[in-house]
This record gives structure tokens, sequence and C-alpha cells, in this order.
């Protein structure tokens, strides 16, 4: 019959309507679609979130091109500043700056800010030690450069956090394994809800889809709605992840810095449009997927 | 033009429902296809509209060959046919408006021809004054008219009735005997098959008979039916 582009348009409408009416007329099935997805989605954004925010932790440790080393206390200061040359003879190191004890409880204190009166007696008796801001060439080879300087005569210690960088790339491993599991797990078990609440939706219009396909209507005609409607479910379910995510996270975040201000959380604004075009795309994926693969199965011309 | 050639349908379980058919039913024509209950007419109604290929011979409707015919074309041959089953199946949830509609939008057309279309033929089956009501409520003969309207909708070259009067009394098949012969006179090919001897009598159109999956008559007259005198006609 005649197909003009206003028909196209006329079409789109129509799988947009009955994708929708399908959700509503499996008002609970759909519902329990969407929270089932929208939970597997969840705990998956929850662990790639975690697993992102180690990493930018690896990354702030690893690109601080410095490295601050402690003089053993027992050198005079003639002896300390003389460590210099051997510092800076070593490999990857640019300069290496003496910093007094007495200039570095001053930098200690300002960085605390105001409420200081109390550690004002402690000036006279400095707990800290002469040190050297040691400036690295390249950062890659940060645990390199800590050796070398830590087996050099005179020096005592480090703020070096290599352990934990170290420590927290161990972790990642781990988060990394856990999320791409669940991502496969949790994948496999939202295309079965999806898959689930389309097979309902195409036993209900069995009457209608014989008729269609009596009548001469082509598959990807008959099929359209019912992927509008897996697609609805996906998304539905995204958004309300993407909501959730933004509440929990800037509370936990809230929480975390109280509790622990060494571990800062990335913001949640950073990344907040990534996760959304990350989640959309997930919704649509499984969305999709999931009623395409039952309808190719269920449907057979 | 539809067209059988030797064909034979051999389904699954050894069942052979259709040996060696052999006739052609020109443009215009109007064609009654009878003979007893598993003499294989329903089998040659699903083979028309690519429901099943043939096991051998060759069926041809228009322009297409169902037995070699790729899975993509069949919804464009079923376009070229409206079909007409005993039990009307109508859409129970929708009105007769949008059961007629509704075939129409699913073959692409615009919701302006929609428009136009559907009154038209709603009027040509005399249901209009019914259109927005529900299936359920309308008597066996007026939902088979919604039935002819689907099947007339789209505008096809042929129009298929597989005992399209199986539910209706005598009077109600007449009067759709009556509207499938002046649908004929506009022009489109129509098959009907049919148990009604009567009306097959009355029309005096050509008659197919088939017994055991063998055609045994194809005249123009009444219905000859097994253990019947044959009298030649003409
Ligand atoms: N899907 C099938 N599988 C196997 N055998 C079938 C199938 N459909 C029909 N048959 C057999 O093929 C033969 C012809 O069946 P068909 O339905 O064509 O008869 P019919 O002439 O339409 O009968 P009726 O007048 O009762 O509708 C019968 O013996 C029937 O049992
Ligand atoms: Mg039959």
């Amino acid at each position: 019959m005649n197909k003009n582009k206003s028909s196209v348009f006329s079409h789109l409408i129509y799988f947009i309507k009955e994708g929708f009416s399908g959700v509503f007329f499996h008002g609970f099935m759909s519902v329990a679609a969407i929270t089932v997805i929208a939970a597997c989605l969840l705990v998956t954004t929850t662990f790639l979130l975690v697993a992102y925010n180690i990493d930018m932790q690896i990354e702030d440790l690893q690109s601080s091109n410095e490295i601050v080393v402690y003089i053993d206390e027992t050198l005079t200061r003639e002896q300390a500043m003389a460590l210099k040359s051997g510092i800076t003879a070593l490999d990857n190191v640019a300069d290496a700056i003496f910093v007094t004890r007495e200039e570095f409880f001053e930098n200690f204190l300002d960085s605390l800010g105001e409420d200081t009166y109390v550690l004002d007696e402690l000036r006279e008796d400095n707990p800290m030690r002469d040190s050297f801001r040691v400036v690295m060439e390249d950062v890659a080879l940060h645990a390199e450069t800590l050796k070398a300087l830590t087996e050099l005569q005179g020096i005592a210690d480090s703020n070096s956090d290599v352990e934990l960088s170290e420590r927290l790339v161990q972790l990642r491993s781990v988060v990394n394994t856990v999320s791409l599991t669940l991502l496969v797990l949790l994948g496999t078990v939202s295309l079965f809800v999806i898959s689930n609440t389309v097979k309902l939706a195409l036993h209900a219009r069995a009457e209608e889809i014989g008729v269609m396909k009596m009548v001469g209507a082509t598959n990807s005609f008959i099929r359209a709605p019912f992927v509008v409607e897996g697609i609805i479910l996906g998304v539905a379910a995204s958004v309300f992840v993407f909501a959730a995510q933004w509440l929990v996270y800037n509370y936990l975040g809230a929480q975390l810095s109280q509790g622990l201000p060494i571990l800062t959380m990335v913001p949640f604004e950073e990344f907040r449009y990534r996760l959304a075009i990350i989640l959309f795309a997930a919704g649509v994926v499984l969305g999709m997927s999931g009623s395409v693969l039952t309808i190719k199965r269920y449907m057979k011309v | 033009m539809i067209k059988f050639q030797n064909v034979c349908k051999t389904y699954e379980n050894g069942v052979e429902a259709l040996k060696d058919v052999s006739f052609t039913i020109a443009d215009g024509e109007f064609v009654f296809v009878v003979g007893p209950s598993g003499s294989g007419k329903s089998t040659l109604v699903k083979l028309l509209c690519a429901e099943l290929k043939p096991t051998d011979g060759e069926v041809t409707v228009g322009e297409y060959d169902i037995g070699t015919m790729p899975r993509r074309h069949v919804p464009y041959l079923r376009r070229e046919i409206g079909v007409v089953f005993q039990d009307f199946r109508l859409i129970a949830d929708r009105t007769v408006y949008e059961n007629v509609a509704f075939v129409m939008r699913a073959v692409g057309a615009s919701t302006r021809s929609i428009r136009k279309r559907v009154p038209y033929v709603l009027e040509l089956v005399g249901i209009d004054h019914k259109a927005d009501r529900m299936p359920d409520e309308l008597s066996g003969g007026e939902q088979q008219r919604v039935a002819v309207a689907r099947a007339l909708v789209n505008n096809p070259d042929f129009i298929l009735a597989d005992e399209p009067t199986g539910n209706l009394d005598p009077m109600r098949s007449l009067e759709l005997m009556t509207l499938l012969s002046e649908i004929n006179a506009r022009g489109t090919t129509v098959v009907v098959v049919t148990h009604a001897h009567e009306i097959v009598n009355a029309f005096k159109k050509r008659v197919i008979t088939l017994e055991d999956g063998v055609v045994v008559s194809d005249r123009r007259g009444g219905y000859f039916g097994p253990g019947r005198i044959r009298h030649e006609q003409e």
C-alpha cells in the first residue's frame, strides 16, 4: 500500500504507544522486572564505582613526583645537608631540596589551619626531623628510586606510600575480577527477566500476532513494539539506578570523608555524565537483546 | 493467476493430503472448492498463503512461486491475498473499526489512508453502523462481515475463504456468498472452500471437487459430491 514519509512517523508513534501499553498491561510483571534489573545494575555499578575510585587513588599516589626522605636525627645539620650530593647523584633524581625540621614544623602547623595553639609548646621540643624533598624525573620509577634512596647512609625513613599503592593495586585486581563476574552474572539475570516479560507479552498478543502475520505484516514490524517494551524496561531500571547511585554515593562520600579523611572519593559530579551514558546504554542493550532473543526464539514465521 | 501443477503435499507423519493436483484459476474468477472432510481442502488453502510448501510440483500465486520463494517475501505475498476464516479470528479487545484498521497499519499504511479506506470498506460489507462495537457484541454473520472487510481492506488481488459460512445459518451464508460474489464482480479473484451444498448449487460457479487428495471434478455448475450422479453441465 501507499507508504510515505508521514507513515514512517506514525509507525514510530505506533511502536512506542504499543510498547508502553505493553509495559502497563503487564503492570506487576513490569514492575518486578524493572526492580530486578535495577538491583542488578545497582550492584554492578557500585562495584564499577569502587573500582573507579581505587583507580583514581592509585593514579593519585603514583603521579606524585616527589618523595620526602627523613634524615637520621643523630646526624648534625652539616652532615645532613652534605647528603644532597649523594641524593642528586642517584638515577632519576632531578632535584633534592633540603627542608629543616623547623620549616617542616611550620608547614605542618600551617596545613592544620587555625586552632594550632595547642601545639605551640611542641615548638620548643620539635618532634620533626630534617628532610629532603626529592623530585623525580620519571614517576614510573617511583619504587626503584625509593629503594635507592633508603639504601643511602643517613636516610632514616620516607613518606612514600609505595606499600599502600601496591596494596591498592592488589585490591583493584580483586575488585575487577568481582566486577566482571557480577557483570556477566547479573547481566544474564537481567536478560532472563526481560526475556520472561517479553515472553508474557508475546503470549498475551499471540492472537494479534497471528492476524498480523496472516495479513502480511513484516517480521520487523511485528517485533518492533516488543523490542520497544524491552527497551522501556531496561531504560526505566537504569534511570532508577542513576538516581539511587547519586543519593547513595554522595551519602557514602560524606560519611567516609568524616571517618577516614585519607581516602577521598571522586565527587559524583565529576563522572555523572559518563555514568548516565553507561547506564542508559546498558539499559538499551539489555532491553533490546533480551527482547530480540526471546522474539527470535518464540516467534517463528 | 493461481496455478497448481502436479502438486503433492505429504505431511511429516506420512499423510498424503494432496496427490498430483493440477488446476489454474484465472484473474477475476470465482471458484468453489468442495470435498468431504479430510480431502485436502485446507491443505490447498495453506499452500496458497505459503503456510506450507508443496512436497512436489509447483504452486504459483501471482508472481510468487510458493515452493521456492524466500521467507522474507512471504509477507508481500500475503498482502495480495485476503483470507477469511471459518472462526473469523477477530481480535477480541479491539473494536470493529480497529480490527480492520489494524491490518492496514500492519502493512505500513499511513494514518490518513487508514481514515479514508476503513469506513469505505465497512460500508461495502454493510457493517459501518457498528464500527465502534466490540466483536463479541456482534452476531456471527456480522462478525463474518467484519472478517470480510478485514480481508478486503488492503485491496488484495485474491480473496481466500476457508469455510467462511461454517458458523452461519443458511440465510446469513447466502448473504455472505452474495457479498463475496459482489466483490468478485469488482474484479477480485475469489476462492471459497465450503461444505454448503445448497449455496454451491445456487451460484452456478466453477466448482473444484477434491476427494482423498485428488481433484475428481472441475466444472461449472453445482455440487458434485461423492456418491452423487455426476451430470455433465453444458
Ligand atoms: N498438520 C498436519 N499434519 C499431519 N497431517 C495433517 C495435517 N493437517 C492435515 N492433515 C491431514 O491431511 C489430510 C487433509 O487435511 P485437510 O485439513 O486439508 O482436510 P480438509 O479437506 O480441510 O478437511 P475438513 O473439511 O474437515 O476441514 C487429512 O487426512 C488430515 O488428517
Ligand atoms: Mg479444512
